[in-house]
């Protein structure tokens, strides 16, 4: 087994996803088999290897300090699904 | 000719030698659209008053004689793209209704030149698939044979174009998302190098595999799109300040003399027959047309998949972070305080392959497995670009298949992910190296699935391998045959 | 005490840019809520995030004011957490690549001396939003979210554990302060929070050099609440020890209204960050011309300010500490003395006059009504001998209240000096005259009713009499 149905619940609290029994079944099994298969990947020596982070070599994309407009206010609310006033609404934090 | 079937640049000639107007073409396109898309489901939005008020735009423009190579052009765009002021959903259920204050660089630059957005295509969720079922809006059927997928994740616009009910579209291509599609629909599909197309207003799934390019009914027209979109853009950080040549300037120079590198690794045991045979085809072709073939080595192919699988997941996990139901995008009706909405809108609004995908990827992030599955995987990238490098140091580009097979039937490969992954082997390794392929029409199987095939070029090499399709393209009759419908 | 603190501090400061770190929206403060947003700060999708330079320009600055070597190569790094207040569900930070690293700050300590603080590392990264709970109607329990602060830059400043007593930590945050303000990269308002500071508290015992378990105490927002907050949490965490039990790591409140520190547990799980490298950014070169570019740029730093007043102006140690307090009087003080070049006298005025009547006024030496200039002036005519010191004080308080030039002033009040013996001789003789009880006092030995005739004298001349002449002929005529 490379991955526990424990081990998928907590990754599954730490993505903020409330999964059902069944689905945590499935997604243990399927993770399972996924991760088997990247197992390949320590059949190569990577010791002197420099990671890839962008495939095509970048550097310094700066932007001036100059202001440019923000968004009307209504406009930045307009999606969202529970506003106060000018505010995002949530719920409050239950500890 | 009927309107809906021409080439983007063949109407752009009828709309500046005002043999017709865009209202016209997009009345056309419109009626298309209402006529087949009921089977094949490739639009999510459709803008009936939206198109037809931006091609009466268009004609005032051409009557001032001010025609651009898009002005007037019904287009579709992948719903990937942030439009400002239409639903833009991603084909999730946490956007079903999500109307955008802004638009994306890509489409502001299709309406400065005054192009015509017909409506929003369907796609996998996120872009997390190859067959566009995990569209939360429904399947999109291939129009070459509606029990088939037409692939993904950009499959909507694969499928628009092969339905003839957009005259040029916009996808995006993260492991071969573009190319796939246009494969099995019999488009061309171009996904271009990393940084060549600005990235700002696309939807993210993978940020650092992530490219905007077009999907049409030739080579011709792709070239078209490329350059309307391509260029930097200070909005993205990873967009790139190389010069974007005038692809239709190179565009018939041919093939003779060009080396093309044939990957021995993408030859593999399991190759459909069919594929096999339009691979074999193309490459007597290009023989034919004076091109030099040669077999060349990416050694590590073998690995890409796994590579992909990590590193894509990864960035997905976070990416899709932003989606808690705070600012935009669906929030559950029964939280029990903060955490519990945030889980609940998200469980709710996100379906099982990106579940899945957010789940990997936050894994292979999490404290202790970082080293052995993200950091393990951005170095065997970095091995496989350099085979990349290597070979293409060797030959000008690189012809290989698109998929190991022909579209497949819908709900073939749903349960098990891991088959479904497998199916982007050959399109994967270009978006892990950062460079350009194009996917183009090579044949069809018996069953008379369309087949394309790839070729891949260096890095900003896209007018090599426009150059190289065309050659290709002129000497067969694949891209036009028409799906019947 | 048998334990040893141990602290270690993190600081947060914003900076003074005119816009956010990653995209053009203003960072001013105190706007109608998410009236500063737009589609990169909102985390909205599709949105990507592109550096602005002068925030790299200004850590730049703060590295080189506080020693670190400037990194060539920084990279941004993803935090993931979520958060109502995080608008993409990461923070873009810097982690395994910041931008500056292993500098130190001297500190000067109580009992004279000083002691070097090491500075680990500072990196560039976005603020959080502010989750508050509005008091809008219909509204209840729930929590509003402004994401004005949303993507405001900061610099996180973390020093070694280095620090070994409340005061030494407060010491240290101080020279901090001063210097990112002196740098004009901070405006410092700890209230608005531009000045934010964590601190990292351990006890081990005395003598050993094996660290205790920390706690992180956040939530500190004035030099005082540092103070009572590692106070309270040495104490709590000695209790603890004496009792045999053990410390655990974890994340405090500070809470102002009782001065004490509360467990943060239960309220976040566990963290697991999942830091990397942000794929939307390019990593940040910096060349070293760019380096020495900054560098050239620099203001002249408080302790070399100090040490130049003390040095090369010959001022006692308390006056160059007050005056360099802030840059801002230590370039009107500069300013002025470039224009009257009696360093002690100059300072004596700022020090007096200048900071009295601005702390009754509440204001700012940059808003001072009397300029560098003015008072300048005000000096040249006491040293002519035009007024005496104290009517200078009376032309000063008129200055600061019409921002006149003093000349205006003396001779519209008819203030200038009186020099002539004549004059002066003559109201002598008078005061002699009507005082002739106490003159006869002074005359068999009572020395100190002199101070009573100079008195009398420049009352009478309402103030105008040169003190130097009164003085003078006062002692010729009074001699028995």
């Amino acid at each position: 087994m490379k991955i526990t149905r424990a081990e998928v619940e907590h990754v599954a609290r730490l993505a903020r996803l409330e999964l059902s029994e069944p689905e945590l079944d499935t997604f243990t099994s399927q993770m399972d088999s996924i991760l088997a298969y990247v197992e390949k990947l320590n059949g190569l020596n990577t010791d002197d290897i420099v990671p890839t982070s962008h495939a095509v070599p970048m550097e310094n994309a700066f932007r001036a300090d100059q202001p440019k407009g923000s968004l009307p206010v209504e406009e930045a609310t307009a999606n969202a699904p529970e506003h106060a006033e000018s505010f995002f609404r949530v719920p409050k934090v239950i500890e | 000719m009927e309107l809906h079937e021409l080439t983007l640049n063949e109407l752009h000639g009828k709309l500046k030698q005002k043999e017709i107007s865009s209202v016209e073409a997009t009345k056309a396109l419109l009626a298309r659209i209402d006529a087949v898309d009921p089977r094949v489901n490739a639009y999510i939005t459709v803008r009936h008053d939206g198109a037809l008020k931006a091609a009466a735009d268009a004609d005032a423009r051409i009557a001032r004689g001010e025609i651009a190579p898009l002005t007037g052009i019904p287009v579709g765009l992948k719903d990937i793209f942030v439009t400002k002021g239409v639903k833009t959903t991603c084909g999730s259920k946490i956007l079903e209704n999500f109307v955008p204050p802004y638009d994306g660089t890509a489409v502001a630059k299709l309406k400065a030149q005054g192009a015509v957005l017909l409506g929003k295509l369907n796609q996998d969720e996120f872009a997390m698939g190859s067959s566009s079922e995990s569209s939360y809006f429904g399947t999109t059927k291939n129009p070459w044979d509606l029990e088939c997928t037409p692939g993904g994740s950009s499959g909507g616009s694969a499928a628009a174009i092969a339905a003839q009910t957009a005259t040029a579209t916009l996808g995006t291509d993260t492991g071969g998302s573009i190319r796939q599609p246009a494969s099995h629909c019999s488009c061309v599909g171009l996904k271009p190098t990393y940084g060549r197309v600005s990235r700002y207003g696309v939807i993210a799934y993978a940020s650092s595999l992530d490219q905007v390019g077009p999907v049409t009914r030739d080579v011709t027209d792709a070239a078209i799109m490329l350059g309307a979109v391509a260029g930097y853009d200070p909005m993205d950080s990873t967009s790139v300040e190389t010069p974007v040549p005038d692809y239709l300037a190179s565009l018939e120079q041919g093939v003779k003399g060009l080396k093309i590198g044939l990957p021995k690794e993408y030859f593999i045991e399991g190759l459909d027959p069919d594929v096999k045979k339009a691979m074999d085809e193309a490459i007597a072709t290009y023989r034919a047309l004076g091109a030099e073939i040669k077999e060349v080595s990416l050694p590590h192919t073998e690995y890409a998949v796994a590579t992909y699988y990590l590193v894509a997941t990864a960035e997905a996990s976070s990416n899709l972070a932003r989606y808690d139901g705070v600012r935009f995008g669906h929030r559950t009706a029964e939280a029990k305080g903060l955490i519990d909405m945030f889980a609940k809108s998200r469980a709710e609004g996100f379906g099982a392959e990106v579940k899945r995908r957010i789940m990997l990827g936050t894994y292979a992030l999490s404290s202790g497995y970082y080293d052995a599955y993200y950091l393990k995987a951005q170095k065997v990238r970095t091995l496989i670009r350099q085979d990349f490098t290597n070979a293409l140091s060797e030959v000008d580009v690189l012809l290989t298949p698109v998929a190991p097979t022909p579209a497949f039937k819908l709900g073939e490969k749903v349960a098990d992910p891991l088959q479904m992954y497998l199916s982007d082997i050959f399109t994967i390794p270009v978006n892990l190296a950062g460079t350009c392929g194009i996917s183009l029409p090579a044949g069809f199987s018996a069953a008379g699935l369309p087949i394309g095939v790839q070729l891949i070029g260096r890095p900003f090499g896209e007018d090599a391998i426009l150059q190289a399709a065309r050659a290709f393209e002129r000497e067969t009759e694949w891209h036009k045959r028409k799906a019947a419908l | 005490m048998k334990y040893q603190v141990v602290i270690g501090l993190e600081v947060h400061t914003q900076l003074t840019t005119a816009t956010k770190i990653f995209c053009g929206c203003s960072t001013r403060f105190g706007a109608q809520p998410n009236s500063q947003t737009c589609p990169v700060c909102l985390g909205f999708p599709g949105a990507l995030p592109v550096l602005n330079q002068k925030v790299v320009e200004y850590a730049i600055r703060a590295g080189l004011a506080t020693n670190c070597t400037i990194a060539e190569r920084s990279v941004f790094a993803r935090k993931n957490y979520f958060y109502p207040d995080l608008p993409k569900g990461y923070q873009i930070s810097q982690f395994d690549l910041p931008i500056c690293v292993n500098g130190h700050l001297d500190i000067d300590l109580e009992g004279g001396g000083t002691k070097r603080i090491g500075i680990t590392r500072i990196h560039m990264e976005e603020d959080a939003g502010k989750l508050v709970h509005a008091d809008i109607p219909g509204v209840g329990d729930d929590s509003c979210v402004d994401l004005n602060r949303a993507c405001t830059p900061l610099l996180e400043v973390v020093s070694e554990p280095d620090m070994r007593s409340p005061d030494e930590a407060i010491a240290y945050l101080k020279k901090l302060h001063q210097i990112v303000v002196y740098l004009g990269i901070c405006d410092g308002n700890l209230e608005e929070g531009s000045f934010r500071c964590d601190a990292n508290v351990s006890l081990m015992p005395v003598g050993s050099n094996v660290f205790g378990t920390r706690a992180e105490l956040k939530n500190i927002n004035s030099f005082r609440f540092i103070k009572q907050a590692i106070e309270y949490e040495i104490e709590r965490q000695a209790e603890i020890l004496d009792e045999g039990g053990r410390v655990i790591q974890e994340t405090r409140l500070f809470d102002p209204s009782t001065g004490t520190t509360r467990s943060m547990r239960g309220k976040e799980e566990a963290h697991d960050y999942r830091y990397f490298p942000d794929p939307d950014l390019v990593p940040v070169i910096v060349s070293p011309s760019w380096v020495d570019e900054v560098r050239q740029s620099l203001p002249e730093l408080p302790d070399a300010k100090r040490e130049r007043f003390v040095k090369e102006m010959g001022l006692p140690e308390y006056d160059a500490e007050i005056l360099t307090s802030t840059r801002e009087l230590a370039e009107y003080f500069d300013a002025t003395v470039a224009l009257f070049p009696q360093a002690k006298t100059v300072s004596n005025w700022v020090m007096g006059e200048v900071s009295r009547a601005l702390n009754e006024d509440g204001k700012n030496v940059t808003e001072c009504p009397v300029t560098p200039e003015l008072l300048a002036a005000l000096l040249k005519l006491i040293e002519k001998g035009t007024i005496s010191g104290k009517i200078a004080k009376t032309v000063f308080d008129e200055m600061y209240k019409t921002g006149k030039e003093p000349e205006k002033i003396v001779e519209e009040k008819g203030l200038v000096q009186v020099s002539d013996t004549g004059a002066i001789e003559a109201i002598i003789d008078e005061i002699l005259a009507r005082e002739a009880g106490q003159v006869a006092e002074y005359r068999s030995g009572k020395d100190k009713l002199f101070g009573f005739f100079v008195g009398q004298v420049m009352r009478a001349s309402k103030g105008k009499a040169n003190p130097a002449v009164v003085n003078d002929l006062l002692l010729k005529k009074l001699a028995p």
